[in-house]
């Protein structure tokens, strides 16, 4: 069988002839790297966005507007964006979700981000973010959605800044649905509600009906009273967005009533991971998984297992032997200090002077 | 422990294990503070610095499609020859050198950079970082003890051919960069039949796909895009590699060849402590003083005593650390070598012409006054 290859368009091997030309103008640098001097936003460069506006919602979350790069492509409302933020001069990723009405005129979008305890990124976002600040970006991802066509009847369980990616959704409901909609919302009290006054108008003028919970006065929400306030839950689609622990009890709730297939949740907070002292040890490119204990370095303990290990000085000064830490936390063997990684974050270590602190992926 | 060059007395003589054990644990106390406080600015250095160094390139090279222009060629060329220079030393060497790493910015990363210079980046991490930073200055281990080319130590077995080596040293000033590439590729070793022929070959494919694309861009293209100007833009560029080669020259070659660094014996490193190695850095690199301006062109290896300590700190944090490192050399007893460019490029020539000839040659020329003051001495 034979197959035919699309013919390039003349512009198209023209472009193309052209891109190869200005890279051999700037060998060993490609193109980008100098465009990425006077431009840092536009078209074919690598996805950033720029803080352009800074929004404190409560005392510890802030909404921040951001005027992505020329290759932004829409959000789905309710879909999430990895966020590569640096932090003392260490570039950290997490994922924040979109809260912004769509289509805005000037092209921004927003996240809401919620200062956590001990979060590296978080707190940075809520207390030292500067209007100018470029960040890095992924395109908007995730399968949270309303779908299409809308359900008529959607209920939404939030706790915390899970109300974040719901706000996304309800913002960009059209004002002439019809849908019934009913927002049972979990927080400490009435002022830690993340945008709790533009849900309780959105109540006011009949879009939904709102409930609060004040987890510090009403404590948490039992879910197995949670259709006396909802009395027509298996009627409707729900959409849950918090805490594992809720999320699980929703899921448990959902499962005993065969009505799993209308729950869609959504775990805001990816996997923590606890160092420990060594751990399971993958090398993911070849498949070898060892135990490997938390006083041999990854680069000995790789070799012993029969993996192709780069290696170099052996005494942490070369960086000839650094590779990917897809997941999983190393114990430095110089300092101890800790480094932890999940899948996108984009840590490589030196495997000659890292030991395994817990179970780790390593990409060899 | 060491077998010294033509000292008559071993530095580190009076130091114990236990002396040599603290100096490691006060050098770790030394990188560990910068460790703790490495963050943003130093991250908004090196940004800076890459930025500055795009910039000055974008318009020298700009300023020299008009290099039929006297004061174009004059100016583009100065531009083009001190971005080169930045380019190579104080960001590819750094940065190769993984001293940017910790920032987790695939675009500045070990891992990722390729550099302005004839040598691929991989092959130059090899032989740089591996073997010239681990095995530093131990004969017959780290090549960059003479390039493998050269006698500049009196322990270095002497050779008819070293006799041209102020000549050949000269030459390979003048094209650093390809001296560099036929260095990280072992043409020496492999001449000797010491290297897989496939390898050699395989390797050498990567190197001459690289000096092509070098050429290319330099002597072809940027010429043919300058119009009119052409044979002065080629001119320009030919002297601006030219600069960049003379300068970096000069600079690597105060790092290790003056008088008063120390080399070491392959037998002096078997078993070595982490101490020992401090040690063995600290007696074995040689830095130059100057101003700001100095330390910045030459990558911050101006410090190269400190850069051979702590390879993979930041380079900007180098300066501040100095007085530091300084008085341990001074509690310790030992010599912290140092002086300024012209004098260091000086010692490191003067060495170069004097190791040319053979030790019993110097012996007979120079040894009597010593023999004499000995005596007196005694």
């Amino acid at each position: 069988m034979t197959t035919t290859a699309p013919r390039p368009t003349l512009t198209g091997a023209l472009r193309g002839r052209i891109l190869k030309l200005a890279e051999r103008v700037t060998t060993p640098l490609v193109p980008a790297d100098y465009l990425d001097v006077i431009d840092p936003l536009r078209a074919g460069a690598t996805l950033r966005g720029r803080i352009v506006a800074i929004h404190l919602e409560t005392a510890d979350v802030t909404t921040l507007t951001i005027k992505p790069g020329r290759d932004w492509r829409a959000h789905v409302p309710g879909q999430y964006v990895r966020l590569g933020v640096d932090v003392d001069g260490v570039r950290q990723w997490r994922t924040y979700s979109l809260t912004s009405e769509l289509n805005r005129p000037d092209g921004c979008f927003s996240i809401t981000v919620k200062a956590i305890d001990g979060g590296t990124v978080s707190n940075h976002l809520v207390r030292q973010a500067r209007i100018g600040t470029v960040l890095h970006l992924d395109q908007a991802a995730g399968g949270f959605t309303l779908g299409t066509p809308m359900p008529t009847k959607i209920l939404f369980v939030t706790a915390g800044s899970g109300i974040t990616p719901v706000m996304g959704m309800l913002r960009n409901i059209p004002a002439d649905s019809v849908s019934d909609i009913v927002v049972v919302h979990c927080a400490p009290t009435s002022d830690d509600i993340i945008f709790g006054a533009e849900l309780r108008a959105l109540a006011a003028r009949g879009r939904i009906r709102l409930v609060e919970i004040h987890t510090r006065s009403q404590g948490h929400l039992d879910v197995a009273t949670l259709h006396t306030v909802v009395n027509d839950l298996a009627e409707r689609h729900t959409w849950a967005c918090g805490p594992s622990g809720l999320l699980e009890a929703l899921e448990t709730h959902w499962a005993a009533n065969d009505i799993s297939d209308q729950l869609h949740t959504e775990r805001f907070r990816s996997t923590v991971i606890t160092p420990g002292d060594g751990g399971l040890v993958t090398f993911s490119t070849t498949g070898t998984t060892i135990d490997s204990t938390g006083a041999e370095s990854l680069l000995d303990a790789g070799e012993a297992a029969g993996v192709l290990m780069p290696s170099g000085c052996r005494m942490g000064i070369c960086f000839g032997c650094v590779a990917p830490l897809r997941h999983g936390a190393v114990r430095n063997l110089r300092n101890g200090e800790i480094t932890t990684a999940t899948s996108g974050d984009g840590v490589v270590i030196q495997t000659c002077i890292s030991a395994a602190a817990g179970a780790c992926d390593i990409e060899l | 422990m060491t077998t010294m060059q033509r000292t008559d007395t071993d530095p580190t003589a009076h130091l114990s294990a236990a002396d040599i054990a603290n100096l490691g644990a006060e050098l770790d106390a030394i990188r560990d503070e910068i460790l703790a406080s490495r963050g943003e600015s130093d991250a908004a250095y090196i940004r800076k610095v890459i930025d500055a160094q795009r910039k000055l390139e974008l318009s020298s090279r700009a300023i020299l499609l008009f290099s039929l222009f006297p004061p174009a060629w004059l100016a583009g060329t100065v531009g083009l020859s001190v971005s080169k220079i930045i380019e190579n030393m104080e960001i590819g060497h750094n940065v190769m050198h993984g001293q940017w790493d910790w920032m987790r910015d695939p675009t500045i990363h070990s891992t990722s950079w390729e550099w302005d210079n004839a040598s691929p980046s991989d092959m130059w991490k090899h032989s740089h970082n591996e073997l010239h930073h681990t095995y530093t200055n131990v004969i017959g281990k780290d090549n960059d003890l003479g390039y493998g080319i050269m006698r500049v130590d009196e322990d270095q077995r002497w050779k008819p051919l070293y006799l041209v080596q102020p000549v050949s040293n000269a030459l390979n000033a003048c094209f650093f960069q390809y001296g560099i590439a036929a260095y990280d590729l072992e043409v020496g070793r492999f001449l000797k039949g010491r290297v897989d022929k496939a390898d050699f070959v395989h390797r050498g494919k990567k190197v001459l796909e690289k000096v092509r694309r070098q050429v290319t861009r330099d002597y072809v293209l940027h010429p043919l895009l300058s119009g009119p100007s052409a044979l002065t833009t080629l001119t320009a560029n030919l002297t601006a590699n030219l600069v960049r080669n003379l300068w970096t020259h000069s600079v690597i070659m105060c790092g290790h060849f003056p008088e008063g660094v120390q080399t070491f014996a392959k037998t002096s490193i078997e078993g070595e402590t982490r101490g020992q190695w401090y040690l063995r850095q600290m007696l074995g690199s040689a830095n130059i003083s100057g101003s700001s301006a100095m330390h910045f062109m030459t990558g911050n290896l101006s410090f190269q005593i400190e850069h051979h300590l702590f390879p993979d700190l930041p380079s900007n944090r180098y300066q501040e650390i100095a007085p530091k490192v300084a008085d341990i050399f001074e509690r310790y007893g030992l010599t912290y070598t140092t002086g300024s460019l012209p004098k260091q490029v000086g010692s490191a020539w003067k060495k170069i012409i004097r190791l040319s000839l053979p030790n019993e040659f110097l012996t007979r020329a120079i040894k009597p006054t010593r023999e004499r003051n000995e005596s007196v001495a005694a």
